[in-house]
């Protein structure tokens, strides 16, 4: 899912004009997709049995399963950190490694996470086999997936913007490349950093819920968690489970809210780099009750003082840390041997491709998931369009009433964090007992969890509307649809736009899981990109599997491309005030 | 102000890492025939600076004074090792220099504090690189806090201060090094007016006390009164390229007096000086091409018009000397300069000898009504800005009417640099469309004719 909260901070956003880089990078995700579930088909072979926890339905085995989903969450947070680290850095300094890395990431925050999590699992698992840590690592990867390349993304923004000034200051003061990336680029880069951060984990907890509980061909996995609990309450049809694991979701995020996203937004505050105080200043009663507490910041000194120490410390390589190489070539031979390189990696790359694919795919195949694939682009939009139809005009009456906009927005982020898949057996159990059409009536799952991006966006860009504007439109006496076309609605365009390219890539990710649903023994089928894949992974089809996932990519790039970026950069033009 | 605490000198001594053998007349910072030019977009070098060469000795202040342009920030940088020179050489205290030294600090216009570091963090920041103990770097923070002012500041945040405290923290955090030389960057230019003579006089009176251990300063401004205030020489820089245009000795002693007669004649000198680079330089653009390729100043129609009307009331009466108006009219020295550009080029105004005249169209101006005003700067519009000239003509030449802005901005860019490309359409297209010779449309950036009438 693609994430541009810069704009909700109030940082810029640098529209990418899409040129040939982007197509090759399509090309060789959706190669090495491909690829993957190729080879996975030939690894499943010696592995069958993983160890499967033992899930009880009870209500009181609930806390202890959320726990271990939280637990699984966090990791994932700490590896997306240090991915973040490590992968933007060099995006970010190296020209040449630029014009890989990026294109890359930005391809890579299209492609659709439970796509390509059968084949996780089925790596993972050959790597460990017969212990429950394969199954473990697949999915605190699904999970490091669907947030790292958002965080990426930003930190390598952060980077390439940090001001001059502060970049002339360090380089005069001679910090070293440890000192300059603790001391200028990290602290910079904060703010866009957590805020992502905690966007992105909202949107984990779907993720996570839908990989505790996996099968694939032959393949069964379950972990300890609150998803694999409401998988087996499914498999036996019981309600009231899937009540109770509600409950335990919904205390759980409002915990992780209160003791985790919070403070560390209060905590940001300090490193925003406006120079002007702010007029709404986050707080959190977890973070003041952490600074008023003398003994344990007593206790936490001499740890503070030694990450202090640590980043502080010079760490500077011995002598001059200037390479010379032998033989300087001039740069634009280097630039053509880079681009042959890459070049030549690719046409490996398709050459493998067509290699697999030929005994396993055929044309049909890719056709078949191609009009799957329109189906499933046809419910998207209209549910978009339906979500916008109702969620803007609320939103915009919400966010320009400051209180109600202080009730409204909390509430609305949790809605959007809230793990939709758990309240699909509901709709489902209702689909059921009224024997309804599940191509029609299974599609708003799709846009359940994800309606709210839209909301709480929109909420936003109407809460900082100039209020110059509408002290001059109320005093032209602008009204009605004018007021709505002329005045309201092209301010809240940008933030609109943020909500709704959010919103359509998380819908693309629920129909994975909500265009093909069981409930007990009964299977409903709502056809579309999203059954297709679901009905692979289940078959193990490895080659299908693929091929939708890659077909699938390929849809969301596209509407990414030609529409929702155009459709932002559109509005950032129109609507700029400077 | 703060207590006069001394920073010792022997210690000093104890600290550098290599013993300070410059003898009296050794200079700090020297330059041969630097250049410096950046690659434009179509490969072609564009010289900033050309043929510099200056040298900078121990106990005084250098000041370097130009336009926006002349390239004076690029020399500060270049002195300070933070950008290279695309020729010639440069020698800190004898040694060639290849990049950030020890013993080199830049205060800077925008204050270039770290947001998210209190006063005093921000302070010891400077000495990060110099790995020093931890009580050593907080003493020596806390004497330069004390030195500067900032003292019962040290927790507080930027955002909590205003821009003088905020400036007083970069001195601080140049000083707590205690650099060999100073470099400052327009450091009064982002401050008021009341707390720039504050923050200026402090840093007079520790210098002249000899309570920093800086030995010298070059100070970049564009402020020709500050620099008669605080330098010792100044160097005029021209623009493009940026050349030395002239050295003056400032042989006042200190404390200086504003009102004094020789810190007038001093400072009308330099109006002179630069009244004679501005018209040289504009005789010289319109050559170029035809004079298609001038650099334009952008500004507004409203301050030119303004401009008109307060030099031709009294107690001007259409003549005036520059340092009286600018003082008068409490115009900052580089919209001055940016005006008084403008209307010598539409020829409204002649720029001589640190004054400023009307000419006989300019008092026409200045008496007439709106639609007269409008003929009046159609026509002399068209005369003597030959871009705006070309693209009349290329409007009524083309069928539609039709001309896209990047068409005009490629032929400029053959010749200036983006930034100045940019400036001269801005220009022209507020004249143009004041003028009511053609019409502007940003959505689609193009050119259009206005219907002939």
């Amino acid at each position: 899912m693609e994430q541009h909260a810069q704009v909700l901070i109030g940082g810029p956003w640098h529209q990418r004009i899409p040129t040939w880089r982007d197509v090759v990078a399509t090309l060789l995700v959706v190669a090495i997709v491909i690829l993957l579930g190729s080879g996975a088909h030939q690894m499943i072979a010696p592995l069958i049995t993983t160890q499967q926890a033992r899930i009880s339905l009870s209500p009181a085995a609930l806390p202890v399963y959320a726990l271990r989903t939280t637990l699984r969450m966090l990791a994932a947070l700490v590896a997306s950190l240090i991915f973040t680290f490590i992968y933007a850095t060099p995006a970010a300094k190296s020209r040449r490694a630029e014009t890989v890395l990026i294109p890359l990431l930005d391809v890579l925050q299209s492609v659709p996470v439970l796509g390509y999590l059968s084949f996780t699992v089925v790596f993972f698992v050959s790597l460990f086999p017969g212990t429950s840590l394969g199954p473990e690592l697949a999915a605190i990867f699904a999970i490091f997936t669907a947030q790292s390349w958002n965080m990426a993304f930003s930190f390598y923004q952060s980077l390439i913007t940090v001001p001059t000034d502060l970049d002339e200051a360090s380089r005069s003061f001679r910090f070293s490349g440890w000192q300059r990336f603790w001391r200028l680029e990290v602290p910079f880069a904060m703010p866009g950093l957590i805020w992502n951060m905690m966007m992105s984990m909202s949107g984990g907890w779907f993720f996570v819920v839908a990989s505790e509980a996996i099968s694939v061909g032959n393949i069964q996995v379950t972990l300890a968690g609150i998803g694999s609990y409401v998988a087996l309450a499914i498999q036996q049809r019981d309600l009231a489970a899937v009540g109770w694991a509600i409950v335990a979701m919904t205390i759980t995020i409002l915990i992780y809210d209160q003791l985790l996203f919070r403070p560390l937004v209060a905590w940001a505050d300090k490193f925003r780099f406006e120079q002007t105080a702010a007029l709404v200043v986050p707080r959190s009663w977890v973070l003041d009750l952490f600074r008023g507490a003398s003994l344990l910041r007593r206790l936490g000194e001499p740890i503070g003082g030694a990450v202090q120490v640590t980043l502080r410390a010079r760490l500077a390589l011995p002598g001059k840390p200037r390479w010379r190489p032998v033989f300087a070539l001039p740069r634009r031979a280097a630039d053509f041997a880079w681009f042959s390189f890459l070049l030549a990696g690719l046409a490996y790359v398709g050459w493998k491709l067509a290699q697999f694919a030929e005994p396993e795919l055929s044309w049909g195949d890719v056709s078949i998931a191609a009009g799957n694939g329109v189906l499933t682009l046809l419910r998207v939009a209209i549910l978009i369009a339906l979500a916008t139809v109702v969620w803007v005009p609320t939103g915009v009456i919400v966010g320009l009433r400051p209180r109600l906009a202080e009730k409204v927005q909390p509430l609305a982020q949790f809605l959007a964090a809230f793990p939709a898949n758990l309240l699909f057996p509901l709709a489902v159990f209702l689909i059921v007992k009224f024997a309804l059409d599940p191509k029609i009536w299974l599609s708003p799952l799709m846009i359940l969890g994800t309606q709210w991006y839209i909301l709480f966006n929109v909420i936003a860009g109407a809460s900082a509307f100039p209020n110059d504007f509408r002290e001059a439109a109320a005093s032209f006496r602008v009204r009605g649809w004018r007021w709505w076309r002329q005045v309201i609605l092209p301010g809240i365009f940008p933030y609109y736009v943020t909500g709704a390219i959010t919103a359509s890539g998380g819908a693309w990710n629920a129909s994975i899981v909500s265009e093909a649903v069981n409930w007990g023994p009964t299977r409903l089928n709502g056809s579309g990109l999203g059954a297709y894949i679901a009905q692979m992974t289940e078959a193990g089809d490895y080659p299908r599997i693929a091929l939708g996932v890659a077909v699938m990519s390929v849809f969301v790039i596209t509407m990414n491309r030609l529409l929702w970026r155009p459709l932002y950069a559109f509005a950032q033009r129109r609507t700029r005030l400077d | 102000m703060a207590a006069a605490l001394r920073l010792c000198p022997t210690a000093n001594a104890a600290r550098l890492k290599e013993p300070v053998a410059s003898p009296a007349n050794n200079p700090i910072i020297e330059m041969r025939k630097v250049c410096k030019a950046f690659a434009k977009p179509s490969g072609e070098l564009l010289p900033v600076l050309a043929d510099i060469s200056l040298s900078l000795g121990e106990g005084e202040i250098l000041g370097l004074l130009g336009r926006s342009g002349s390239g004076k920030s690029t020399l500060l940088r270049i002195a300070g090792g933070l950008i290279k020179p695309t020729s010639g050489e440069v020698l800190y205290r004898g040694q060639p220099l290849s990049g950030p030294a020890e013993g080199i600090a830049v205060v800077f216009q925008s204050f270039a504090l770290f947001p998210w570091l209190t006063v005093l963090e921000n302070v010891e920041a400077g000495l990060d690189a110099l790995g020093l103990a931890h009580d050593e770097t907080r003493r020596r923070a806390m004497s330069a806090i004390d030195l500067i002012g900032l003292d019962g500041f040290q927790s507080a945040y930027p955002r909590e201060l205003s821009g003088g405290m905020r400036q007083r923290v970069g001195f601080a955090r140049a000083i707590v090094i205690e650099p060999v030389l100073l470099l400052m960057d327009e450091p009064f230019s982002a401050l008021d007016v009341l707390t720039a003579e504050a923050l200026r006089t402090d840093f007079l009176d520790l210098w002249i006390e000899r309570q920093l251990s800086t030995k010298s300063v070059l100070l970049v401004t564009h402020n020709i009164e500050e620099a008669v205030m605080m330098c010792d020489r100044i160097l005029v820089l021209s623009t493009n390229p940026g050349r030395i245009a002239a050295e003056i000795p400032v042989p006042l002693a200190h404390p200086r007096n504003r009102l004094d007669s020789e810190f007038h004649n001093i400072v009308d000198e330099f109006y002179s000086i630069l009244t004679s680079r501005t018209t040289e330089s504009i005789g010289a653009q319109r050559k170029i091409h035809g004079g298609l390729a001038q650099p334009l100043p952008p500004v507004p129609i409203n301050l030119l018009a303004g401009f008109i009307e307060a030099l031709a009331s009294s107690p001007y009466d259409g003549r005036a000397e520059l340092a009286r108006i600018a003082g008068a009219l409490a115009l900052d020295i580089r919209d001055l300069f940016l005006i008084a550009e403008a209307l010598h080029i539409l020829e409204f105004a002649e720029l001589q000898e640190g004054a400023i005249k009307l000419t006989a169209a300019g008092r026409v101006f200045a008496q007439s009504g709106i639609e007269e005003r409008k003929r009046l700067f159609s026509e002399h519009l068209l005369q003597f800005v030959p871009l705006a000239a070309h693209i009349y003509h290329v409007l009524s030449e083309r069928e539609g009417h039709l001309a896209p802005r990047v068409r005009f901005e490629s032929e400029l860019e053959d010749h200036l640099n983006p930034s100045d490309t940019e400036k001269t359409l801005r220009a022209v297209i507020g004249w143009g469309r004041y003028a009511e010779l053609f019409a502007y449309d940003d959505d689609t950036r193009t050119f259009t004719a206005r219907s002939l009438s």
